[in-house]
């Protein structure tokens, strides 16, 4: 990265050439691909999270239950809670914005593309590692205590393979002193934050990418008010993490200095403040809401304008109001702790700010109901997710706003009621946001439609097996089921209702078979799409599905919002679009350009240095897990120089000249090659 | 039109009939942990609050998905609809929906912030208690009277009684739904919260932060008696205890408490010969003392529902960690005869 | 500095900000270092008079004369890196050369000068990483600054050594002696905050 050689210097490797086989996934800094192995990594995480999920929902179906032992639940409810969102919303966002974001602001590909192949790895082994806990993490309880060793779960440590009692178990936000060196001693919670960190960091140099990419790549004439509200909600979104993860960055850092190199940042017994790490995780953890919901909003709003044949109602408030909602979330993370004894006037001024919130996502919810208001509205799949978003989200939301009556939260914290609102949130508002954008933008990847029966049978299974699971757990909350709760007893009259969310979370779970199936039975055989199947309004329907491998054979010169949908319709003097005459011919002469460019297209080549710094990274996190012995000490030296020549690599690597044009003071495509597209 | 209408509207009445009768269902009758019967002055305060909340936020909500089942219903693509104008916006309605909730967001905080600062901390002449958290129990101390008890927090009826709590080991958080909201026992650091009961009663509380392997079984009760009562009851505390006379069953049991390390993390105070026992061990176990006037122990975990005490205490001297996993009392490995004079002993210490 | 404002503004004709893609997103990079350096000043200025911790507070065994010599040397190097870049806006490759390695060279020194500090504590004052918070917060805060200096002299000493291999370096790479550059004013910048906030105005416990 330091240097840019002058002449085409010899690299350590061959540059790759292959474009199919492993070895072209592996090398690839094609967006597109690279955004098709985050979604399938994030959608596995998904699963892996969702039996988690189900695992918990047997042990708590029955009073006093028995299915798992304490510490197998524990294990399971850390590692659901870490799965799902580092693992599987914030990845399945990343696979949106990798694919569609140079799509829809009219690039071939993201500012950095090396960087965002680097992202990519990074995010593999980091996953990879965090989940070798499994195989290699210890779980031990506090040094001296007769009489727990020998009542953990059986086994635990390396080479034991009883996965439960290698993993992590001090909940996924990881609450000092208890996930500290004394309480929680072994290697698993070492795992845990390394991991995590390492996540950090891969999210960490794609928001830098995505911020360049809408800053600076965006086609001709697509001004910033221009971008569709997704591409918005992408670089809000980077902002939100290049401003949060930092604040992450330094409370795991120091959780690992705590474990491994005995600092007494969280100590209390040694004057450590225990309630710093809540401040500084929520100050992170809750624009990480933000994170996780924002990208979905964007999503649906491209969605809802699609089938409803009307424009967004309200662009600019509902991108001012996304850019709100983000500028807001850094003020009011101590809502998470109202009940932990910070005083009345924080509790007051916290709360006052949370409910701000509640204000511009109030402006999204009404424009998007104005947006369906008066349009034409056809029911696809994409669309009902859509319409589940809003009404689930709004039911997220309104429990969010009574969290900001401090004295009510201090009912509702740390019981089910929270976990129900986070799932509206997490669940009803960005898993529906996400299954919106894949039933709508599948035919970008696929080329193909994905099946409408099974879709909507797999939205309604959804929404049922939702609503049964979360709706319950409000009550179950306020009537006295706490958090992370391995058992309660009969006399709380509790397993009623349990029972119900347990058998929701099955349905859910057989959604999830339906959608799976639909996918593998689409992908090859759904019905072919077109280039414009839903009659969109933006611009990455302007090129062949499946999107070629140049996105556009054309530089495009963008003249209003909906860029798309103006070169197809007009409106008469009612304000009703009137498809232009030549509307057909513009679509055949699109499809043809693109399936056969006029002229040479020079793309960025593969390289394989992102996937080997991907690859020393987590060394080096091993090594500090296993610092003191020589074991480790090496692999930190062998993560180092692996991370170092890779880059020294990167940076010499060979350069071409650029050529192509709209973006030439870009030093990045120095390293473009020509790739000739045959006609 | 007309017709879509009329299906709009059905849907709408069926919908919040549904609502409705969901709410009334809900209620869980025996839930022993519910924030909904309040019985003291702050829960009830919460309470009202809470309900005001959820009911704008019901209706908000109601809003919301009538005009969203309304419009999908409505503007459905039918076969022979005209085109929908293509509107970008209205400025004047993007006003009134960001002023009307800022409205309705500022009445309600004007009762939040008052009740934030009406609610917390104690009156500075209150009685105080002091709550410490272990894993996974709550120690319950009486400055002023010299108790010393664990897991149930008993206070005077009508009054207000100020917990000051801390924590032994890692963050607890202290819930009894009926009489107030949560508050952390934080290591190292001191936090209020004011208990007040109505009527004489027994109350259910809960550790409510995640504090280790077996934080679900970290229970308590919170007991309000009458004013004469809770004098009586702090009389009684007061007393050391009687040792039973040597020969019977109860003196085996407490040949087995001296002999078989219980005394390492119990400490037991007896009048006269051989004095109090103070455990010299840092880890720390519940005061044995007066043992048998709690009606639950093992962190308010036992006995179960159903069993008995006697069941219950063998179960728990058999294996402590097989009842609480991770438990720091071990299996002392006892005879079931050592059991059972054991039982007697601590059923004996009133 | 300027290149930041030019970021908000919206071309009309040319859609980009002006402003290459890889200083855009050093300076983005960099707003968020600043807040990684916020977090560990924050952390260190709540511990650093919290009374009742055992062992020596930093504030109690600062050698202040000794660290303004560093941060002399540090500020020092800022200097260089400007006149470094200042060589190769005039194609002095020889100049560029002398003051890119002049900076690595004063980085250097200040490194050595934070290991002897830390010696100096660990030795003479027995304050270490595990003696209390304050101190963990001060290790931890250096630490980290200390490994942005590193990788700072590294960069730098890459480019001195492809400059030394290839008598020079190309027009493009202008491009990275500035981003260069602008990671070590960075650095510098923060080292002024860490040591005026740090050491100058942190008091020990009353």
């Amino acid at each position: 990265m330091t240097a840019t050689a002058e002449r085409p210097a010899t690299s350590i490797f061959r540059r790759p050439r292959s474009k199919t086989g492993l070895w072209s996934w592996i090398t690839t800094v094609d967006h597109k691909r690279i955004g098709i192995m985050y979604g399938y990594a994030a959608f596995f995480f998904f699963i892996v999270g969702g039996i988690e999920a189900l695992l918990l929902r047997i042990q708590l179906s029955q009073a006093n239950a028995e299915f798992l032992t304490a510490g197998a639940y524990n294990a399971l409810f850390t590692m659901h809670g870490t799965t799902m969102v580092f693992l599987f919303v914030m990845p399945a966002s990343a696979a949106f914005m990798n694919y569609m974001l140079p799509l829809l602001v009219g690039a071939r590909d993201v500012a950095f593309p090396r960087l965002n192949a680097l992202s990519w790895w990074v995010f593999f082994f980091g996953a990879i590692f965090m989940y070798s806990t499994f195989f290699f993490g210890t779980s031990l309880p506090p040094a001296g205590v007769e009489g727990v060793a020998g009542n953990l779960p059986e086994g635990g440590g390396p080479g034991s393979f009883n996965w439960l009692a290698n993993s992590p178990d001090g909940g996924w936000f990881g609450y000092q002193p208890n996930a500290g060196p004394f309480y929680t001693p072994g290697t698993a919670m070492d795992f845990w934050a390394g991991g995590l960190q390492i996540l950090g960091l891969s999210s960490l140099v794609s928001s830098v990418n995505f911020i360049v990419t809408t800053f600076n790549m965006r086609a001709k004439g697509m001004k910033l008010m221009r971008m569709p509200v997704f591409a918005w909600m992408t670089t809000v979104t980077a902002f939100l993490l290049l401003f949060s993860l930092p604040i992450i960055a330094v409370a795991l850092f120091m959780v690992t200095t705590d474990r491994q190199f005995g600092s007494l940042f969280f100590a209390a017994q040694n004057g450590g403040d225990p309630i710093l790490w809540q401040h500084l995780f929520w100050l992170f953890g809750h624009p990480e809401v933000y994170i996780i919901i924002l990208p979905p909003m964007g999503i649906v709003s491209e969605v809802m304008p699609a089938f409803a044949r009307k424009p967004l109602f309200g662009y600019s408030a509902v991108v001012f109001a996304g850019a709100a909602i983000a500028f807001l979330g850094f003020g009011v993370w101590a809502h998470h702790m109202f009940s932990s004894g910070i005083t009345p006037v924080a509790q007051a001024a916290f709360g006052l700010a949370t409910m701000t919130i509640a204000i511009p996502t109030g402006i999204k919810i009404f424009n998007w109901l104005g947006t369906l208001w008066g349009g034409r509205i056809r029911f696809t799949p994409a669309m009902l997710f859509a319409i589940g978003f809003i009404a689930m989200f709004t039911i997220g939301g309104l429990s969010g706003v009574t969290h900001s009556i401090v004295p009510a939260d201090w009912q509702e914290t740390d019981t089910y009621y929270v976990v129900a609102h986070f799932h509206y949130v997490i669940f009803g508002g960005a898993v529906f946001g996400l299954f919106s954008g894949l039933y709508y933008w599948f035919p970008k990847y696929s080329g193909r439609l994905l099946d409408e029966k099974l879709g909507k049978l797999h939205f309604w299974l959804t929404f049922i097996g939702f609503n049964m699971t979360f709706a319950p757990m409000h009550w179950l909350g306020l009537q006295g089921m706490v958090r992370r709760t391995w058992k309660y007893a009969p006399e709380m009259g509790l397993e009623g209702w349990n029972q119900v969310v347990t058998a929701g979370a099955f349905i859910i779970a057989l959604a999830m078979l339906v959608f799976m199936y639909n996918w593998r039975k689409s992908r090859r055989r759904g019905t072919v799409a077109g280039m414009d199947p839903w009659d969109a309004r933006t611009i990455e329907w302007m090129t062949p599905n499946p999107t070629p491998e140049h996105n556009f054979s054309e530089s495009l010169e963008i003249t209003s919002l909906d860029h798309f949908w103006h070169m197809k319709y007009e409106e008469d003097e009612e304000g009703r679009p009137v498809r232009r005459a030549d509307a057909d011919e513009i679509l055949a002469r699109l499809e043809d350009i693109g399936n056969n460019p006029r002229e040479p297209i020079h793309l960025p080549s593969p390289s394989f240095f992102p996937f080997l710094i991907g690859l020393g990274v987590p060394l080096i996190f091993y090594g500090i897990v296993y610092h003191t012995s020589l074991v480790g000490k090496g692999l930190i030296v062998l993560g180092a120089l692996i991370v170092l020549a890779s880059a020294i690599g990167w940076g010499i690597e060979p350069a071409d000249e650029p050529h192509y044009g709209h973006d030439d003071h870009d030093e990045e495509h120095g390293e473009e090659e020509v790739v000739e597209v045959h006609g | 039109m007309a017709k879509s209408g009329r299906l709009g509207r059905v849907l709408t009445l069926l919908g919040l009939a549904l609502l409705l009768g969901a709410c009334s269902l809900v209620e869980i009758e025996d839930a022993a942990l519910t924030s909904w019967k309040p019985a003291g002055p702050n829960a009830e305060r919460i309470d009202d609050l809470f309900w005001m909340v959820f009911n704008i936020a019901a209706g908000v909500f109601a809003f919301v998905v009538v005009a969203l089942i309304v419009i999908v219903v409505r503007f459905r693509d039918r076969s022979g609809a005209k085109e929908p104008k293509q509107l970008h916006g209205n400025a004047r309605l993007e006003v009134v929906w960001t002023v009307i909730p800022a409205l309705i967001l500022a009445t309600i905080a004007v009762p939040t912030v008052q009740s934030v600062f009406d609610l917390t901390g104690c009156d500075p002449d209150s009685m105080r208690i002091q709550l410490t958290g272990h894993q996974w129990w709550f120690e319950v101390q009486y400055p002023d009277y010299g108790i010393d008890t664990a897991n149930v927090v008993v206070i005077p009826a009508g009054e207000e009684a100020c917990l000051e709590m801390t924590s032994d080991d890692v963050l607890h958080n202290f819930w009894a739904p009926a009489l107030h909201g949560k508050r952390y026992l934080v290591p190292g650091q001191f936090t209020e919260l004011r208990l007040e009961s109505y009527e004489p009663g027994e109350f259910w509380a809960h550790c409510a932060e995640y504090c280790g392997l077996s934080h679900s079984l970290m229970r308590a009760r919170v007991l309000a008696l009458a004013p004469a009562d809770f004098q009586a009851w702090v009389e009684a505390q007061q007393q050391p205890a009687v040792l039973p006379a040597e020969g019977t069953q109860a003196w085996e049991g407490y040949q087995v408490f001296v002999n078989k390390g219980c005394t390492q993390c119990h400490s037991y105070r007896v009048d006269g010969e051989g004095g109090n026992i103070v455990p010299a061990d840092a880890f720390n176990g519940p005061d044995l003392t007066h043992f048998a006037s709690r009606n639950v122990f093992a962190g308010a975990v036992l006995p179960e529902y159903g069993e008995s005490r006697e069941d219950a205490l063998r179960r728990w001297l058999a294996d402590p960690p097989s009842v609480k996993p991770g438990s720091y009392m071990p299996n002392l490995a006892l005879t079931a005869e050592e059991i059972d004079n054991l039982i007697v002993f601590l059923e004996e210490s009133r | 500095m300027a290149d930041v404002h030019a970021v908000e503004t919206d071309h009309e004709e040319h859609e980009s900000t002006g402003v290459s893609n890889l200083k855009l997103g050093m300076w983005i990079f960099l707003s968020s270092e600043f807040l990684f350096f916020g977090a560990l000043i924050t952390n260190y200025l709540l511990y650093s008079n919290r009374g009742g911790f055992t062992g020596p507070y930093p504030a109690e065994v600062y050698d202040i004369p000794f660290t303004s010599v560093s941060s002399f040397v540090l500020l020092m190097s800022s200097l260089t890196m400007v006149l470094a870049h200042n060589a190769f806006s005039r194609g002095d490759q020889n100049g560029t050369r002398t003051w890119l390695f002049a900076t690595a060279a004063l980085g250097a020194v200040f490194l050595g000068g934070q290991v002897f500090e830390f010696t100096e504590f660990i030795v003479n004052y027995d304050m270490k990483l595990t003696t209390n918070p304050a101190a963990s917060a001060f290790y931890v805060l250096t630490g980290f600054h200390g490994i942005h200096v590193a990788i700072g002299v590294l960069l730098l000493l890459s480019l001195w050594g492809i400059s030394r291999a290839r008598g020079g370096l190309s027009q493009k790479s202008g491009l990275n002696v500035e981003m260069v550059g602008l990671y070590w004013h960075f650095v510098d910048i923060i080292w002024i905050v860490i040591f005026t906030v740090v050491y100058l105005l942190s008091l020990p416990p009353a």
